[in-house]
């Protein structure tokens, strides 16, 4: 077992006068990978939106490195790369444009890896294309590139697999496990069997 | 010695941050230059229709020309908030800028900034010339260019206010103008009294010294409140 290195305790959140969960515990340490699955409509989404600290829990806590998470904000962004929701790029820009624009965000100097990062999500070719020229999953996949870029120690991934075909569901998953083996941690959503990861957890909302 | 490379990269990530900002904002608003021309048409066909509806005398039309131009701009200022985060909100990437290391504030700073290199700028040169049509003399024009130019920023960042605290709900027309006009106010008044001043003759530094300071405490200030407006709008 690795460094632990997120953790919620006693994590609550309602919604409209409706719990999503309750006194919910979870630990994701270095070289794991944590998958939260349930029922379209039970929280998933909104604990991955605690867990980054976009949203509030009603009750508990969530910790990062052993600190609470509202003290260490900065070092905790620093190390962490959440893919949301939605596809989180300009549909007017380019794929090399958002990705650029990320990488700023994110403070890294990867300039020469962009192009390498689209190729390698099966995107060689349509560099500068604006978006919204792309498909659904191309679009997930110009998100996706991200993941090929980032240093980050801990992945928070929504529904990574959406629109996604099986050749680059594969593609995923192996980069799942290469993100493991180097000792980064990953929590993510979704509906899909990962049969390939080895030492996959698993979450049950109801 | 790594202390002092860790504040210049810290330096360089921020300058990195704002430009990344700006470039990107502006390509994107210049992809859809339709989003960028409305609010300046807004701009023009208010002010060139009341020769038309009221009297195209030219000592009357001189007499209401700072208030016309003023409250045109103020208002197609507030049609123009709509570009600043919506769009931002709906693609995702709004909640990416927060969750990004860099200080909240440089990119903040950066989007009203150019936000305003977009709206208010392109505004303060086109009014010289709607300011001739209204026959305002040659200073009064001067004083409007100058209060636009101060004016428009404070518009900008006290519009992004409204904008990032409306932004999670569904329509925001008419809560954003109620939340946003009554701080206009001081604005507008000091502005359009400046150059009702210069039209007459009359000193305007004491205006220009009050719009300046609004000037600077907006941007010290609402980059702060928008920043917090942005967290409890993403959280919900």
């Amino acid at each position: 077992m690795g460094e632990r290195l997120l953790e919620g305790i006693g994590l609550s959140c309602e919604r409209d006068f409706r719990v999503l969960f309750e006194s919910l515990d979870l630990a994701v340490s270095a070289g794991e990978v944590l998958q939260v699955e349930g029922p379209n409509g039970s929280g998933k989404t909104t604990l991955l939106r605690v867990l980054t600290g976009l949203s509030e829990a009603s009750a508990g806590e969530v910790r990062w490195r052993g600190e609470p998470l509202r003290k260490v904000r900065q070092n905790y962004y620093q190390e962490m790369q959440y893919l949301g929701h939605a596809a989180g790029i300009k549909q007017s820009l380019t794929a090399q444009e958002n990705l650029r624009w990320h990488a700023a965000l994110a403070g890294l100097d990867c300039e020469a890896d962009i192009d390498d990062a689209l190729a390698k999500v099966g995107l060689r070719g349509y560099e500068d294309v604006p978006c919204h020229t792309l498909s659904a999953g191309q679009q997930r996949r110009v998100n996706l590139a991200r993941l090929h870029l980032t240093p980050a120690k801990l992945w928070i991934l929504d529904e990574p697999f959406t629109a996604i075909d099986k050749a680059g569901v594969e593609a995923i998953e192996s980069l799942l496990i290469q993100q493991a083996s180097q000792g980064g941690a990953v929590i993510l959503t979704s509906h899909q069997d990962l049969q390939h990861v080895p030492g996959l957890r698993k979450l049950e909302l109801v | 010695m790594t202390a002092r490379v860790d504040t210049v990269t810290a330096k360089t990530a921020r300058v990195g941050i704002f430009m990344g900002m700006v470039r990107r904002d502006m390509t994107a608003a210049f992809r859809h230059p339709s989003d960028l021309v409305n609010p300046l048409i807004f701009f023009v066909v208010v002010v060139s229709l009341f020769p038309l509806a009221v009297s195209p005398e030219s000592d009357f039309l001189r007499e209401i020309a700072p208030g016309v131009l003023w409250v045109s701009a103020l208002l197609a200022t507030l049609l123009s908030l709509d570009m600043l985060f919506q769009s931002d909100f709906q693609d995702g990437t709004l909640e990416q800028m927060v969750l990004s290391p860099q200080p909240l504030y440089s990119s903040i700073l950066a989007k009203v900034m150019t936000h305003w290199l977009l709206s208010g700028l392109p505004l303060t040169l086109l009014s010289p010339l709607l300011a001739l049509m209204l026959f305002l003399p040659a200073n009064g024009t001067q004083a409007l260019m100058l209060t636009l130019l101060l004016g428009t920023p404070v518009l900008s960042f006290i519009g992004a206010i409204g904008s990032a605290l409306t932004v999670g709900l569904r329509k925001t027309g008419l809560l954003l103008s109620l939340l946003v006009l009554p701080l206009y106010i001081p604005v507008l008044i000091f502005a359009s009294g400046a150059v009702q001043a210069a039209a007459a003759g009359l000193p305007i530094a004491g205006h220009l010294a009050l719009l300046g300071a609004m000037l600077a405490l907006a941007v010290v200030l609402a980059p702060l409140a928008i920043a917090s407006a942005l967290r409890i709008s993403l959280s919900g």
